[in-house]
């Protein structure tokens, strides 16, 4: 590793996950390691059941893996107890989802603010932050829109700004273009980018959404179970499966 | 998060109604059905509370109830005078009788004779008339639901109207002449009979005669006594019971719950409107939760603790028990405000029922509260990528 090489995001070594168990047990994960840089957007591609949900689950700490460790800058968050977790989530993870998950009865700004209130922000102060957020997404005016008053493409953005809003240092995003069209799925991909890596920060985007594959910095290629191989999103670049700095 | 809560309940208006609309109902069946039921007892022993003067009721021993008068000798008023500690002692007649209507029908009715000099025992609003009236030849004073209702005069015509008796008018009880001197207002009764107020002598002549007439006497006690010293101080000194008007109405009381359905009848409809009101708002609340859970996982993802989704829970849970209890209890009040003073279907409405049924609505959101908290507790946060 190089001395100005920046701090890694993500580790994880060996991971396992099975879910139920005797004949029903499926292997969801079969001993994945990968590695994530500080402002790096990297992509988890592959097939259907191959395991790319439940890897950026464990990542984000809402799953427990059976066995390997995780770490989240440099911690292993699966052993902090249980408020300890959820509060380290609430402040350092911000969520995408593919269906955008906005609560239907609640302004896009609130659904923006919900994340600062859960870390205890009054509610005027995140409404303001959110109005912020709204801005920078492009969907300044629409503070007091409804989710229903919005277009799939301002919902996702409004759920990017979500994700965004008390500054996470890492972002998971599941499918965030495959309920869009293919010219607002690149402005959300152009936005995503932009807002959501940064020096301290890393995006890891679960995709089957070829189109985007340019925004990525390295697309991990998974197939059952395992990282089958790392790539630079540059056609000429192969990168290593675990480590991109080796 | 708690405003965001109640945003979240508010804005699904059909189920918000839903549930606001089925605590509602719970709450209106919860307090209508026993205060019903407390304005029902409460006309078993009305006589008594419309009679407030005594400090003791002295009987015969073997009455069980108001109505259940034994007569005894008048020679017993006597007696009970001499007692220590008696202030003073008047007779009263309770009896039923039958009144002729001028086209032929008998009515049965209740008549009180009140002691002739002092007229104690008599209504305490006299509407038209005056009590002195009594005093009068034939004289009665007749309720004014009995003068409105059943001993209203026929109609004039087939199809006109039953015409409310009137000072002046004349009945004709056991035969003999009576004339109305004036109309009162008493507390309905519990068979609804109409009551007909005269004086203790001239209740004996309209009476079925019998050796024995003198229904109770009314005991006013010393200054210096005690009533408990009095009252056992007559019982020993005549053999006869001598009770407060508390205890008299409570043994009237307990008489008609052990020998009537009514206390089994409306207690089932209210445990009927709790559990329907629980099963009700429990269902659709349980639903609103089940509807909301992919927001509840997203919340839980995003790292709100578990406390914080129970507070979320619970507030909405509060929310439309408070709101609905709100609505139940402002229109059976309506209701109440409607009937009081009534003859018909009346209620008493008291803070206890209100507070009784308040912890009832309270049990119900509760319950329907924590049936969601455990669901969403039981949730997984990893299902916001499914």
């Amino acid at each position: 590793m190089t001395m100005n090489a920046p701090p890694l995001a993500v580790r994880c070594n060996g991971i396992t996950k099975a879910y139920g168990t005797g004949d029903t047990k499926v292997h969801a994960l079969r001993g994945v390691d990968l590695t994530v840089q500080a402002g790096e957007l990297l992509m988890l591609v592959g097939p259907s059941g191959c395991g790319k949900t439940t890897l950026i689950s464990i990542i984000a700490g809402i799953l427990d893996q059976d066995d390997g460790q995780c770490l989240l800058f440099g911690e292993d968050i699966i052993r902090f107890p249980p408020k300890k977790r959820v509060r380290y989530r609430g402040l350092n993870i911000g969520f995408v989802f593919q269906s955008f998950n906005l609560i239907p009865t609640l302004t896009a700004a609130e659904n923006v603010a919900i994340p600062l209130l859960v870390n205890g922000t009054t509610m005027s102060t995140a409404i303001k932050k959110a109005g912020q957020l709204l801005t920078e997404v492009g969907l300044a005016g629409r503070e007091h829109s409804l989710p229903s008053q919005l277009s799939g493409g301002q919902q996702q953005r409004v759920a990017i700004a979500r994700a965004l809003v008390h500054s996470p240092r890492l972002v998971v995003c599941d499918e965030p273009t495959s309920a869009l069209d293919h010219a607002t799925g690149l402005k959300v991909m152009e936005t995503l980018k932009q807002l959501a890596v940064g020096q301290n920060r890393c995006l890891i985007i679960v995709t089957h959404d070829a189109r985007i594959f340019p925004f990525a910095d390295r697309i991990a290629n998974m197939d059952d179970g395992r990282i089958t191989h790392v790539s630079s999103s540059n056609p000429g670049v192969e990168a290593t499966a675990d480590d991109p700095q080796k | 998060m708690l405003s965001i809560a109640l945003k979240m309940l508010l804005g699904d208006r059909g189920k918000y109604i839903g549930i606001i609309t089925g605590i509602a109902l719970a709450s209106i069946l919860m307090i209508q059905q026993p205060g019903i039921l407390i304005s029902i007892f409460a006309r078993t022993y009305s006589f008594i509370t419309d009679v407030a003067l005594p400090d003791i009721w002295v009987m015969d021993p073997m009455v069980r109830f108001i109505d259940d008068s034994q007569p005894m000798l008048d020679t017993q008023l006597y007696r009970v005078r001499g007692v220590k500690g008696v202030e003073w002692a008047v007779p009263l007649y309770k009896g039923n009788t039958r009144v002729r209507m001028s086209n032929g029908q008998l009515v049965t009715s209740n008549m009180l004779g009140l002691d002739d000099a002092t007229l104690i025992g008599g209504p305490a609003v006299i509407l038209e008339g005056r009590l002195a009236d009594l005093r009068l030849p034939d004289s009665v004073i007749i309720d004014e639901a009995g003068a409105r209702g059943r001993l209203a005069k026929p109609p004039a015509t087939p199809d006109g109207r039953p015409i409310p008796l009137k000072v002046g008018d004349m009945l004709e009880i056991n035969d003999k002449r009576a004339v109305v001197v004036g109309i009162a207002r008493a507390t309905a009764t519990f068979g609804s009979q109409p009551i007909i107020y005269t004086t203790y002598t001239r209740a004996k002549t309209y009476a079925f005669s019998e050796r024995k007439m003198l229904s109770y006497i009314l005991v006013k006690i010393k200054p210096d006594e005690t009533v408990p010293a009095v009252a056992e101080r007559i019982s020993r000194d005549t053999g006869m019971a001598a009770r407060t008007a508390r205890e008299f109405k409570r043994m009237t009381l307990n008489y008609v719950r052990k020998n009537t359905s009514i206390l089994t009848n409306f207690g089932f409809v209210v445990v009927i409107g709790f559990i329907v009101g629980a099963a009700v708002t429990g269902q659709i609340f349980y639903n609103f939760t089940l509807d909301n859970l992919r927001y509840f996982a997203v919340f839980k993802a995003m790292g709100a603790s578990d406390r914080m989704l129970q507070g979320m829970i619970f507030v909405q849970a509060l929310l439309v028990g408070f709101i609905g209890f709100g609505f139940g209890a402002g229109i059976t009040s309506l209701f109440a405000a409607i009937t009081r003073g009534g003859t018909g279907l009346t209620m008493t409405l008291n803070w206890q029922l209100l507070l009784g049924s308040a912890i009832a609505v309270a049990v119900i959101v509760l319950l329907a509260a924590l049936i969601s908290v455990r669901k969403v507790m039981q949730l997984e946060p990893a299902v916001v990528f499914k």
